[in-house]
């Protein structure tokens, strides 16, 4: 079943293309590490062009170079809206490489990782400047106010860009989606599961109200 | 006597500065290990700017990076402003410290709860 869902709308979406009713918009998918950011990016992937991101993993910073996908067709609610969707590096302000050894990698492995974090990181940071908008992962079990959230939102605030804000891991009993309402009451907020797929079509229908053109 | 130096810097002297010099200023100032509480904060701008620059002079044995937190920014909604439909964004108290000195405990709108440790 799933495959005949990704087959239709694989080709729906060639159909779009092919009468030549493309509407791209570059979307960045940002957070800090390990909120579920390609998670999501593979599940929007899988549902709607039958592939996958890249990797997940429990250590943080396991995404270290921007990946992007083009032309992936979201239809929902009667709206379509192109993506090309970035899943961007985590953002932080620091990277201590003993954090990795805790997770298990030498040391060598975890000084490797955190340069190539450092990397990942600016890389993030420059895709800002060429983006249509922004979904910010957040994770649901944590406090929204960090940095972090603060410098995205604030950076598309600036720039007058879409944003949608998802509150990620209602899966975990202590998921709080609402304080995240109430941290940034001025955005869409999507509660979701990505790793579930709980209220994922909400999501999707949020994605062609913000980002359709 | 040990201790962490701690620097309050007034919002006159940082718009003295150019973005790229007050992000210099912070940087120094952080890798010689002291806390600045800015009394007005940075754009969004420059803290993404702020985080680019921190990340290219990360040495992973002396300098792990920056703790940093501010409050959210506040619409400045003049009359000219709302009759212009131009808001402007209000940067707001931010306080900037060396990560391995300076770790948030806790923050919600209202107060920024940080431990500062000599270790």
């Amino acid at each position: 079943m799933p495959f005949l869902i990704g087959l239709r709308r694989g080709l729906s979406s060639w159909i779009f293309r092919l009468l030549g009713r493309k509407r791209t918009a570059r979307i960045g998918i940002y957070g800090p590490p390990n909120a579920g950011k390609t998670t999501l990016a593979n599940r929007i992937l899988r549902d709607w062009s039958g592939e996958a991101m890249g990797s997940v993993s429990p250590i943080p910073h396991e995404t270290r170079r921007a990946r992007r996908r083009e032309g992936v067709m979201i239809n929902a609610n009667g709206r379509s809206v192109v993506l090309d969707v970035v899943d961007t590096p985590g953002l932080a302000t620091k990277i201590d490489f003993h954090e990795f050894m805790a997770h298990g990698l030498s040391e060598e492995e975890a000084k490797r990782r955190a340069k190539e974090a450092t990397e990942g990181v600016i890389e993030a940071v420059k895709w800002l400047d060429d983006l249509d908008g922004v979904i910010l992962v957040m994770d649901a079990t944590e406090d929204p106010f960090t940095q972090v959230n603060v410098v995205v939102v604030g950076n598309m605030e600036a720039r007058e860009l879409p944003l949608i804000i998802v509150a990620n891991k209602i899966d975990l009993e202590e998921a709080n989606p609402q304080r995240i309402e109430s941290a940034f009451p001025q955005h869409p907020i999507v509660p979701i599961s990505a790793l579930e797929g709980t209220n994922i079509e909400q999501l999707y229908e949020e994605i062609t109200r913000r980002f359709g053109r | 006597m040990n201790g962490v130096e701690m620097d309050l810097v007034s919002e006159e002297m940082l718009s003295s500065l150019t973005s790229m010099e007050k992000i210099r200023y912070i940087l120094d100032n952080v890798r010689q290990g002291k806390i600045l509480v800015l009394e007005r904060g940075l754009t969004p701008e420059e803290q993404s700017k702020l985080i680019e620059m921190t990340m290219s002079e990360i040495n992973l044995d002396d300098f792990i990076g920056i703790e940093i937190e501010s409050y959210p920014a506040k619409e400045e909604s003049s009359l000219l402003r709302r009759l212009l439909k131009k808001p402007s964004l209000q940067t707001r108290l931010t306080m900037i410290g060396p990560a391995r000195h300076l770790k948030t405990l806790k923050k919600d709108r209202e107060v920024i709860s940080a431990l500062v440790s000599m270790r």
